[in-house]
């Protein structure tokens, strides 16, 4: 044993040890704190708040106490959602005439479904026993079909995703300019289609 | 090509170096200490989230008013029962003093960052509507208004 020491090296095998102790203290005493999420805002807290919506303009989503989800009148999968919701809200149905035509929609332009993207609006009901994650995965497709649809126009108009202008407007490393150009790219890209989510108040029953 | 493979057996193969481990394991410990965030709540509840693809990031902890809604959790309290519990500031408190509680969090804020307060509501998968409307009346009644869902990154519809 002692013929193979041919060199005087300090002993870093320890070393190891003293990290992973290190290590292990860190992985028990935090959390990785998971802190993303679906941003929604409420309405304020108006009583008299009612408007009038043509139904063509109004695309009902429910949800029932067995956690079924309900679109413009049927059942349906929630793998579909996103679809019909894309559908919609691109349908585009006004004549070409009409003020208010939307030349960019790419839907089917269905007299009885959505007149414009600034009209249609989705409404999402849910009953008092529906289930929390039924909830935000319909809250998640809904977001996904607008997210979907901007990050279409975006690529036409400034060949950049929604997603990445949008990431790269909240990076602090940017400068004042980019930011400005930035901002008003996000708000053409919302003003063709603008999210119009409704909620109303859940039904007791 | 076999007097070549001969010569190479012959020879004992030298032992792995172990000298790399440590640095590996200082990587794997820097990653942990920049990744976690010390834990400023004890949790009473269940709190498994739901899961969400399209999610944005939640903004800096300073103008975040978090609430956890869930079943409590067995160890501390048996005698809670299974209905969901909300939890702010470390206890329980129920449906109506959210509002209260929820100013309060506000007006321990910086003035500048009261405009852009948040609401988290980190609420666990197995909760019904029910409380969540509630509660969201609630935060409309104080007019807090800017909400997030607080989920993990995945594919929604396993939710269901």
């Amino acid at each position: 044993m002692k013929n193979h020491r041919n060199s005087q090296e300090v002993n870093a095998g320890s070393m190891a040890d003293i990290a992973f102790l290190l290590l292990i203290f860190f992985l028990v005493t935090t959390t990785i704190e998971n802190d993303s999420g679906l941003n929604r805002s409420m309405p304020p807290n108006i009583k008299d708040n009612s408007v009038d919506i043509k139904e063509r303009n109004l695309f009902e989503i429910s949800i029932n106490d067995a956690d079924l989800i309900m679109a413009e009148g049927d059942i349906i999968d929630p793998k579909n959602l996103r679809e019909k919701v894309i559908t919609f809200i691109d349908n585009g149905g006004l004549p070409l005439e009409a003020e208010g035509y939307c030349n960019y929609c790419k839907g089917n332009r269905f007299s009885d479904s959505s007149e414009n993207p600034d009209k249609a609006i989705i409404s999402i009901k849910a009953q008092r026993n529906s289930g929390y994650s039924v909830y935000v995965a319909v809250q998640n497709e809904v977001l996904a079909a607008y997210n979907d649809l901007r990050d279409r126009e975006s690529l036409r108009l400034f060949n950049i995703p929604y997603k990445t202008i949008y990431s790269d407007y909240y990076n602090e490393e940017i400068s004042e300019e980019e930011k400005g150009q930035l901002k008003e790219r996000l708000e053409i890209i919302r003003a063709l289609y603008p999210q119009k989510i409704l909620e109303p108040e859940t039904v007791n029953n | 090509m076999i007097k070549f493979n001969k010569y190479r057996s012959s020879k004992s193969l030298p032992p792995v170096s172990t000298a790399s481990l440590p640095d590996i394991v200082f990587i794997l410990l820097f990653f942990f200490m920049t990744v976690t965030v010390m834990k400023n709540q004890n949790l009473l509840v269940e709190n498994t989230l739901p899961t969400a693809t399209e999610t944005e990031k939640l903004d800096k902890k300073d103008r975040v008013i978090e609430i956890y809604v869930g079943k409590p959790t067995n160890d501390s309290n048996a005698n809670l029962g299974d209905e969901p519990r909300i939890q702010m500031d470390n206890k329980f408190i129920t449906v109506d003093e959210v509002g209260d509680y929820a100013l309060q969090a506000l007006s321990s804020m910086p003035e500048h960052l009261k405009s852009v307060a948040t609401v988290s509501i980190k609420a666990d998968v197995g909760v019904k509507m029910g409380i969540i409307e509630d509660l969201k009346t609630e935060l409309r009644m104080v007019n807090l208004l800017k909400i997030n869902y607080t989920t993990y990154e995945g594919v929604a519809v396993d939710n269901l």
